[in-house]
C-alpha cells in the first residue's frame, strides 16, 4: 500500500502547501500555553521538512517529543490559509518514527491487547472493574474516581472514571427491533461507551428506541483505532478498521451511529486515508462513509425526529468535541436537539470549539499542559453560569469531570444524548 | 559561538527558556518569508523580564554574539531570521497588558502582547487599536513596532508610527533607555520614537510600549464596486479622495484574484469584471456615515462601475471575508506564495497595476494582485513551486521589475512588510549611496559591534 504512513517521502507534497504563515499560533491549544514554535503546527511541518531532508534524523529523542506533542485536535487546520492537512502530516511522521524505532513496549502491548486479544482485554477490564475500589476511590461529587496514592504518571488529585462492571455490548442484546421502524442502523460503540460509560450507551439505545429506530450492537466490533493510528501504529489502526467495515457489513443496516465524535471522524475521514489502495476495503470505506452519521443528524436529519416533552430546567452549555466539529463538521445539530428540550436554558461559552486538552491519551502524557488548557475550558464554562455542560465525546467528558473537579465549581459533564434521553423518560 | 555562552544563559533564565535541541533550533529557522535561506540559531531564548534581556544583551555584547529578536515570526522580509547564527530573543512569553489608561487615551504594553488582544481588552472602553496587519490574530506589538506594520486601515487611521508614544528599549551595550510617554506633546530630545518603529530589531530590543488608543467608530458602511475597466477602478480610487471622502478601507483586487477567490471561498462574487474595490466609510455620526457612502456610490457610477452596498450585517461579513479571502485563495493554487508589496503614490495606481499584469505576461508567471487601493499599497502575489529552479529565476526577474517599477512611479519598495534580507539589495536603488551611508552611520553609533540583528535593513 503507498500512502505516506507507509512511505514518508509521499508526504513531500502536503509539506509544500504550508506557506509558514503562522496563522496556527493564534488556534492552537498547545501553544496557547507553552508558547515555543515546535508546539504548533507550523514548526512542526517545519521539522516533517527537516526530517524529509536529512537535516534531523528520526532517531533524534527530542524530535519524538516535539511530533507526540499534539493532540491532533485539527484546530490548526481550521484557520489554515493554504488548508494543509496537518493532521497527515503529523501522523506521517509518527507512524515512519515508529516505523523505525518501533512502538514503545508498553504501547505495543496494550494496542496488541486491544485487537488481537480482546477477550484477554475485556478480563483485565473486568478484573480492573472489581479491584479499582483498592487503588482508587469514588471523589466528592460522584463523578469519576480519584487515585488513593499517586502511581506512575498519574497525579494523585487527578480524576479518572470508573470502569463499568459490565461492558455495554455485553449485556445488550445485539439486534433490538421496533415496530414500524422508520430505518435500520449499527450502533458503533467505541471504547469509553463500552468498557467505562456505559449509561451514554443505554441512552443512545433509548433515543434510538423512541425514534423507532431498529439498531444493530455487533459485538465483533474493535476500538475504531484512532488512539492506535495517533500514536503511529498504523498496522494495528489498519487492522481495526478492516475489522470494523467487515462487523458492520454483516448488519447490513442504512446507517452506521455514533455517540463519540473520534469514532464518527474514524469512518468519516481517517478509515478512507488508511485503506487507499486497499482493494477490498478502500470502496467499503467509502461506502460507509457515506453511512456514517453522529446521532444527532442521524435524528435531525435522517429521520422523522420524535420532539422531547419532559421538562428539564436547567442551564446548559456545549462543548465542541474537536474530531466531531473539526473532522466530521458537525456542531450545529447537537445544539439544535439540546434547544428542542422543554425548559432548557442554552448558554453559548466563549470559543465553545476551543480544545479542552483530551487528546485521547495526550493528557496522560502531557498531563502539566493539558490540565493549563482544561482550565481555561472550564474558566469559559463558568463564565455561563451553566450547571451542566453537555458534549459528544466521552473523552472530552473524562477530561470536563477531571478539570471540573480541580477549577470547577459544581458543573457536572454529560453527553448531550442524555438530556435527550432524560426528558424522553420524563413524558412517560 | 563561545561555547560558554549557553552555559551562562542558563545561568541566567530557567533551564525550560533556553533551548538548545535541535528539534527546537529548526523551528527558529524560518519566519513567514517565502523564497529566502533558513538558518538555525544556536540558541533560542524565551525572556519573561527586562533585567533578564539586559542580561543576554550583556552576554552577547562581552562575547559578540549576534543577536535576533523576534515576535511571532510572522513578517514577510525575512527579517527574523538568524542569518548569522546565535541567539534567537523571542518575546512571545513578556505579554503582559501592563496599564490600560482610558482618561489619557494610551495603553502600555510588553512586547510580546498579541495585537488582538489588546484591541479585545480595550474594547470595553470604547477604544480601538488601529494598526491592522494581516496577522492582527497572531503577530506581536514588539514586532509590529519592529516593522511598522500597516494594514486595511492605513489610509485614514495611519500606520503603527502614527501610534507609538513612547518606548523602553535595550541597546546593543544592554544600557536601557525610555523615552515619549502618555503626552500627546513633547518634544524633548530626539524623535526617538520614530528611529526605533521600522527599526527592524537591528539598533536594540523594545521592551515595553506606549501606545496611543482612539475612539471606535460607532456607524459604517460597507460596499463592493465592480469594474470591467482597470482604469475605472484606479480612476475612483482617486474620483472619492477628490470627494474629500476618506474612506477606513479601500481595498482593491484584479481579475485574477476575484476568480480565485471565488472558485475558493464561494462568496458570490460576480465574474468576468477586471477590478473590484471593497470599501468602507465610518466615523461617529449616522448622517456623516451616509453622505459619505452617497458620495462613493455618485464617483463609482459616474466610472461606469457596478455598486452593491451592504445593507445587513451578513451582507458586510461578505464582503470581508472575501476580502480575507484573498491571500488564502492565491496561496492554495501553488506551494509557494512570493507575496509583495511595493508602493506607489495613490494617483499612480492604476499604472501600477498594468505594469504588474506586464511583468506577469513578459515571464509568463501567475501574479495575483489585491491589496490597499487607497493608500497605494499594493500585494502583487507571485504563484510557484520553489522547487522548480527555472520558475523561480523567472520570478526573480520579475521581482526586480516589479520594484524597479514601483520606483519609477514615485514609489517605494515596502509599504509595510519592510526591508530585511528579502529586499536589501534593492535599497540602494531608493536612497542612493547617501542614504546608505547614513543608515551605516546611525547604525554604528548605536550598535558598533553590529551585534543587534545582522545582516538586516542596513547592507
Amino acid at each position: 500500500m503507498t500512502t505516506p504512513f507507509d512511505e514518508y517521502r509521499l508526504i513531500e507534497d502536503e509539506i509544500q502547501k504550508c506557506m509558514k504563515c503562522g496563522n496556527c499560533q493564534a488556534v492552537c491549544p498547545v501553544f496557547s500555553v507553552e508558547k515555543t514554535e515546535a508546539g504548533v503546527a507550523r514548526g512542526k511541518i517545519a521539522l516533517a521538512d527537516a526530517i524529509l531532508k536529512g537535516r534531523i534524523d528520526l532517531d533524534d529523542p527530542d524530535l519524538y517529543d516535539r511530533v507526540f506533542n499534539c493532540l491532533v485536535c485539527k484546530s490548526c487546520m481550521q484557520n489554515c490559509p493554504p488548508q494543509v492537512n496537518f493532521d497527515k502530516i503529523i501522523l506521517a511522521v509518527r507512524s515512519a518514527i515508529v516505523k523505525k524505532k518501533g512502538l514503545h513496549p508498553l504501547k505495543r502491548t496494550i494496542f496488541n491487547l486491544l485487537f488481537h486479544k480482546k477477550a484477554l482485554f475485556e478480563t483485565g477490564i473486568k478484573t480492573g472493574a472489581k479491584l479499582q475500589s483498592l487503588l482508587t476511590k469514588t471523589t466528592q461529587s460522584g463523578e469519576g474516581r480519584n487515585l488513593r496514592f499517586p502511581i506512575g504518571i498519574l497525579d494523585r488529585k487527578r480524576v479518572i472514571p470508573s470502569l463499568a462492571p459490565t461492558p455495554f455490548r455485553d449485556r445488550v442484546e445485539e439486534k433490538i427491533i421496533c415496530s414500524n421502524p422508520q430505518t435500520t442502523v449499527a450502533f458503533f460503540t467505541g471504547c469509553s461507551i463500552n468498557y467505562i460509560y456505559t449509561g451514554i450507551g443505554d441512552d443512545i439505545v433509548e433515543v434510538l428506541k423512541k425514534n423507532r429506530v431498529n439498531v444493530a450492537i455487533p459485538k465483533d466490533q474493535y476500538c475504531c483505532g484512532i488512539p492506535v493510528f495517533a500514536h503511529g501504529d498504523i498496522d494495528t489502526a489498519r487492522q481495526m478498521a478492516r475489522a470494523n467495515l467487515d462487523a458492520l457489513e454483516k448488519t447490513a443496516a442504512d446507517f452506521v451511529v455514533f455517540g463519540c465524535g473520534s469514532c464518527a471522524g474514524a469512518f468519516s475521514h481517517e478509515y478512507i486515508e488508511l485503506l487507499k489502495g486497499d482493494n477490498v476495503y478502500e470502496p467499503l470505506s467509502m461506502k460507509w462513509k457515506q453511512k456514517a452519521v453522529e446521532i444527532s443528524q442521524l435524528l435531525l436529519n435522517k429521520i422523522d425526529f420524535v420532539k422531547p416533552k419532559g421538562q428539564i430546567d436547567e442551564v446548559v452549555t456545549y462543548h465542541d468535541s474537536c474530531h466531531l466539529r473539526k473532522t466530521v463538521k458537525v456542531w450545529k445539530e447537537p445544539r439544535e436537539l439540546i434547544k428542542a428540550i422543554p425548559g432548557i436554558t442554552f448558554k453559548e461559552m466563549s470559543k465553545p470549539d476551543a480544545c479542552c486538552g483530551s487528546g485521547g491519551t495526550y493528557n496522560l502524557t502531557h498531563y502539566d499542559t493539558s490540565s493549563s488548557i482544561l482550565k481555561n475550558k472550564i474558566n469559559d464554562i463558568k463564565k455561563t453560569t451553566a450547571h451542566i455542560v453537555t458534549t459528544a465525546c466521552p473523552g472530552c467528558i473524562m477530561q470536563l469531570v477531571d478539570g471540573i473537579e480541580q477549577f470547577g465549581d459544581g458543573q457536572i459533564a454529560r453527553h448531550y444524548i442524555t438530556l435527550l434521553a432524560q426528558s424522553y423518560k420524563k413524558e412517560a | 559561538m563561545d561555547s560558554n555562552v549557553i552555559e551562562r544563559l542558563n545561568g541566567i533564565l530557567s533551564k525550560d527558556r533556553v533551548l538548545t535541541k535541535k528539534a527546537d533550533l529548526v523551528t527558529y529557522s524560518y519566519d513567514a518569508t517565502a523564497d529566502v535561506m533558513t538558518v538555525m540559531p544556536d540558541v533560542v531564548v524565551l525572556p519573561k523580564t527586562v533585567e533578564e534581556i539586559v542580561k543576554i544583551v550583556k552576554l552577547a555584547d562581552e562575547t559578540n554574539t549576534p543577536i535576533y529578536p523576534r515576535g511571532s515570526g510572522t513578517n514577510l522580509s525575512g527579517g527574523a531570521i538568524p542569518v548569522k547564527k546565535g541567539i534567537v530573543l523571542c518575546t512571545q512569553l513578556m505579554n503582559k497588558i501592563i496599564e490600560i489608561d482610558p482618561d489619557n487615551l494610551t495603553a502600555t504594553v510588553e512586547p510580546g502582547v498579541i495585537v488582538n488582544d489588546l484591541n479585545n481588552a480595550i474594547a470595553p472602553h470604547g477604544l480601538i487599536y488601529p494598526p491592522d496587519p494581516g496577522t492582527v490574530a497572531t503577530a506581536t506589538i514588539g514586532g509590529t513596532v519592529a516593522t511598522c506594520a500597516g494594514g486595511l486601515r492605513g489610509l485614514k487611521y495611519g500606520v503603527t508610527k502614527h501610534y507609538v508614544m513612547g518606548m523602553q528599549v535595550v541597546l546593543p551595550d544592554a544600557s536601557v533607555v525610555r523615552f515619549g510617554g502618555k503626552t500627546v506633546k513633547n518634544v524633548t530630545a530626539y524623535d526617538f520614537a520614530a528611529l526605533f518603529v521600522g527599526s527592524e530589531g537591528t539598533l536594540g530590543i523594545v521592551t515595553e510600549i506606549t501606545v496611543k488608543l482612539i475612539p471606535a467608530p460607532k456607524y459604517r458602511r460597507s460596499m463592493l464596486a465592480l469594474f470591467k475597466d482597470l482604469k475605472d477602478a484606479g480612476n475612483t480610487v482617486q474620483g472619492i479622495i477628490k470627494q474629500r471622502v476618506i474612506p477606513a478601507t479601500l481595498e482593491i483586487m484584479d481579475a485574477m484574484t476575484i476568480e480565485t477567490v471565488e472558485n475558493y471561498a464561494k462568496v458570490g462574487l460576480p465574474q468576468g469584471y477586471s477590478a473590484l474595490l471593497l470599501i468602507e466609510v465610518d466615523g461617529m455620526s449616522k448622517e456623516s456615515v451616509e453622505s459619505e457612502a452617497m458620495a462613493v456610490k455618485d464617483v463609482v457610477t459616474q466610472n461606469n462601475g457596478e455598486l452593491k452596498i451592504a445593507e445587513t450585517d451578513a451582507e458586510r461579513d461578505k464582503i470581508w471575508s472575501a476580502r480575507r479571502a484573498a491571500l488564502p485563495a492565491l496561496a492554495q493554487l501553488s506551494p509557494t506564495t512570493v507575496l509583495e508589496d511595493a508602493t506607489v503614490p495613490r494617483s499612480r495606481l492604476t499604472e501600477m497595476l498594468l505594469e504588474v499584469d506586464k511583468i506577469a505576461k513578459k515571464y509568463n508567471l501567475k501574479i495575483g494582485t489585491f491589496g490597499h487601493a487607497g493608500d497605494g499599497n499594493l500585494h502583487p502575489t507571485i504563484l510557484a513551486d520553489e522547487r522548480n529552479k527555472e520558475e523561480m529565476e523567472r520570478v526573480h526577474k520579475a521581482v526586480d521589475e516589479i520594484f524597479a517599477a514601483a520606483l519609477k512611479l514615485g514609489g517605494t519598495l515596502s509599504g509595510e512588510h519592510g526591508i530585511g534580507i528579502a529586499k536589501l539589495k534593492y535599497l540602494k536603488d531608493e536612497i542612493g549611496d547617501s542614504g546608505i551611508a547614513l543608515m551605516r552611520n546611525i547604525k554604528t553609533a548605536i550598535d558598533p559591534k553590529g551585534i543587534m540583528n545582522p545582516g538586516k535593513l542596513v547592507p
